[in-house]
């Protein structure tokens, strides 16, 4: 494997506090890699220890083969920085910044053509605190895309960016990905995962919670099915549940729920069931775990535990890279509130009991 | 976002890396536009040394001289030299090294190829410019007025200028690095400055302090800068004193240099 970026037990602390408790990740080259997880799980700093910032507490990092902080002189001429806040003098403009930059950077592109990728050239007159907190995000990327970067760390590259920006932006790293860039992102948008990454971390309090291709992260959650049974039918009348593939259900006020590892299959089963037997399945919803849903159970699941020590390794080997769920492409990039996670933390097999009649929405 | 064939070209030969003298041009360039800007910054630096010098003219009148081997030229002459090097040089970084930490400038020009002597150096280069322009006015201006002789040691003023501006370029940003926000910028360049203009002959000559306090005052940072200032004007330095001062002030710039390196942040403290 042509690791680009490596990280073994990297650690960071800042008197005391421990930010990155020990993490090992690798990005292939011309990989988009995408740092996920809540504020403070320790992601910036991550960042900042592989664009050779600081130096690491614990652990080692390369960067192209290099130590980023002592080597810098060997690795900085091949990454583009984007940091999450990026510091420009207020007085001087757009064009005056960009010029600066290039001149401190090998191999700089024409400034002109800078501009025009981050859609910045009718902006160029205008001075650096007269932009909006998105431009101000554009201009970031435009110094950090200046040198032709192999490598590309971008933190929270679309934060404040609206919604075309964001698209215009993700269009931009694609094409960056497409000609060979090598990507680490990290983002507060599932979405902007799930649209842009090859792999993804979730990281939580200093730690890689989960880790894999977006499909894989995803295929470690349940599939859902829900509906409602006429007053005169019951959830007993249904073929026996496991035989269709279902792992975990509930039944509360009429309102069915199922989990299932094999979505197509249950559907099926359960479908064929109510064609036979003549029923009706109202509010019927069968969906694939979407990244929000992992996502927002590994932050709640790591907040109830308490102490996340022991959640330290990226899941149980097994359960990696299964793909049973035949997950369906369609869903991807909707951002549906899993609302209900409140019930999927509990061990398979167990019946549980939904939380509330009113779950799916929220 | 039009984006164009050939956003990115990684892995075909890659291009010389910039050059040092490359990276400070544009660095200087964008700190001067910065100056240039800035009306309030640019006047007191440009101002306020060519003012004092003429107003302590009267002051310096006054001092007995006698004995000191000294005139009113040549008190006046280094005394407004080294005030000039205070304002546009060092009181002048204290600020735009904070001011630029402060809003996370420093930190991302970090994140480039630029080396961080060169952050510091770039930054400098207009106040350099504006604080030779100025030697360059106070010395025409001052020998015309006061009908002062040439200096008999050319080479020791500029020998006292170069030194004289590394330390305080260096003092600024370990200054800086004490000094927490913009606004106690504007009071934290005071202490090295008051003790200067005092105890190293910026003002009064140190041959008139009294007994103690003139031995004390030749240990001062400073001092060998206006030393060599001085013998500059009246050629009165040996061989061995010129270069022992210019140790002197290259070790108080070391010193300096070396309290930035351990004590200088490039982010705002959180």
């Amino acid at each position: 494997m042509n690791a680009v970026i490596e990280t073994i037990g990297l650690k960071r602390s800042y008197r005391g506090f421990e930010a990155v408790r020990g993490i090992d990740f690798t990005v292939a080259r011309g990989e988009l890699f995408a740092l996920l997880g809540t504020n403070g799980a320790g992601k910036t700093s991550t960042l900042e220890l592989l664009e050779g910032q600081d130096v690491p507490t614990g652990g080692s990092v390369r960067v192209l083969g290099h130590d980023p902080f002592h080597d810098r002189g060997k690795v900085r001429h091949r990454i583009g920085v984007m940091l999450q806040e990026g510091g420009f003098p207020p007085e001087l403009t757009v064009l005056e910044t960009v010029r600066m930059w290039a001149g401190c950077t090998t191999g700089a592109r024409p400034v002109d053509e800078a501009l025009e990728l981050t859609s910045l050239s009718g902006r160029r007159a205008v001075r650096v605190k007269q932009l909006s907190g998105g431009e101000r995000r554009r201009l970031d990327l435009a110094l950090a895309l200046l040198g032709r970067p192999e490598v590309l760390f971008l933190d929270e590259p679309t934060t404040g960016l609206d919604a075309q920006s964001r698209r215009d932006t993700w269009d931009l790293i694609r094409e960056l990905k497409a000609q060979g860039t090598t990507v680490l992102l990290t983002t507060h948008y599932l979405e902007e995962a799930e649209q842009l990454a090859d792999r993804l971390a979730i990281m939580h309090q200093g730690l890689i919670a989960t880790t894999g291709r977006v499909a894989d992260v995803v295929a470690e959650r349940p599939s859902r099915i829900s509906f409602e049974l006429p007053r005169d039918r019951f959830l007993g009348e249904l073929p026996p549940l496991a035989a269709m593939g279902v792992t975990r259900h509930s039944d509360e006020g009429g309102t069915v729920r199922l989990e299932t590892r094999d979505l197509q299959r249950t559907a099926t089963e359960l479908l064929s069931w109510a064609h036979h037997a003549g029923v009706t399945l109202h509010a019927l919803d069968a969906r694939s775990a979407s990244l929000e849903e992992a996502f927002m159970e590994i932050a709640k699941g790591f907040e109830d535990f308490g102490n996340p020590g022991n959640h330290g390794d990226p899941g149980d080997p097994g359960r990696h890279g299964t793909t049973k769920s035949t997950g369906s492409p369609g869903n991807h990039g909707t951002t549906r509130s899993p609302g209900n996670h409140g019930t999927i933390r509990t061990t398979a097999n167990t019946r549980t009991t939904a939380s509330t009649g009113n779950g799916e929405t929220r | 976002m039009t984006t164009t064939a050939s956003v990115t070209r990684p892995g075909t030969t890659a291009p010389a890396r910039s050059g040092a003298t490359a990276r400070l041009a544009a660095l200087g360039r964008a700190e001067l536009t910065l100056l240039l800007r800035s009306r309030a910054a640019l006047v007191t630096a440009l101002l306020v040394p060519a003012v004092t010098a003429f107003s302590m003219r009267g002051m310096v009148k006054g001092l007995d001289l006698g004995g000191t081997g000294l005139s009113i030229a040549t008190v006046l002459l280094p005394g407004s030299l080294g005030l000039a090097l205070f304002f546009s040089v060092y009181s002048n970084l204290v600020g735009v090294y904070v001011t630029r930490r402060e809003s996370l400038v420093l930190k991302r020009l970090r994140t480039g190829e630029v080396r961080d002597w060169e952050i510091f150096a770039g930054g400098a280069l207009p106040a350099l410019m504006l604080a030779l322009v100025q030697c360059v006015l106070l010395i025409v201006g001052l020998t015309v007025v006061l009908d002062a002789p040439a200096p008999a040691a050319p080479h020791l003023v500029v020998l006292g200028l170069l030194v004289g501006v590394a330390m305080l370029v260096a003092a600024g940003a370990l200054t800086a690095a004490v000094t927490r926000t913009a606004e106690s910028a504007q009071l934290t360049f005071l202490p090295f400055w008051l003790l200067s203009m005092v105890g190293s002959g910026m003002f009064v000559p140190r041959g008139v302090l009294p007994g103690v306090a003139g031995d004390i005052s030749a240990w001062l940072p400073f001092s060998p800068v206006m030393d060599l200032l001085q013998g500059g004007w009246t050629g009165g330095l040996g061989g061995l004193d010129q270069i022992r001062l210019l140790l002197a002030a290259l070790a108080w710039t070391g010193v300096a240099a070396l309290g930035v390196r351990q004590w200088f942040r490039w982010g705002p403290r959180s």
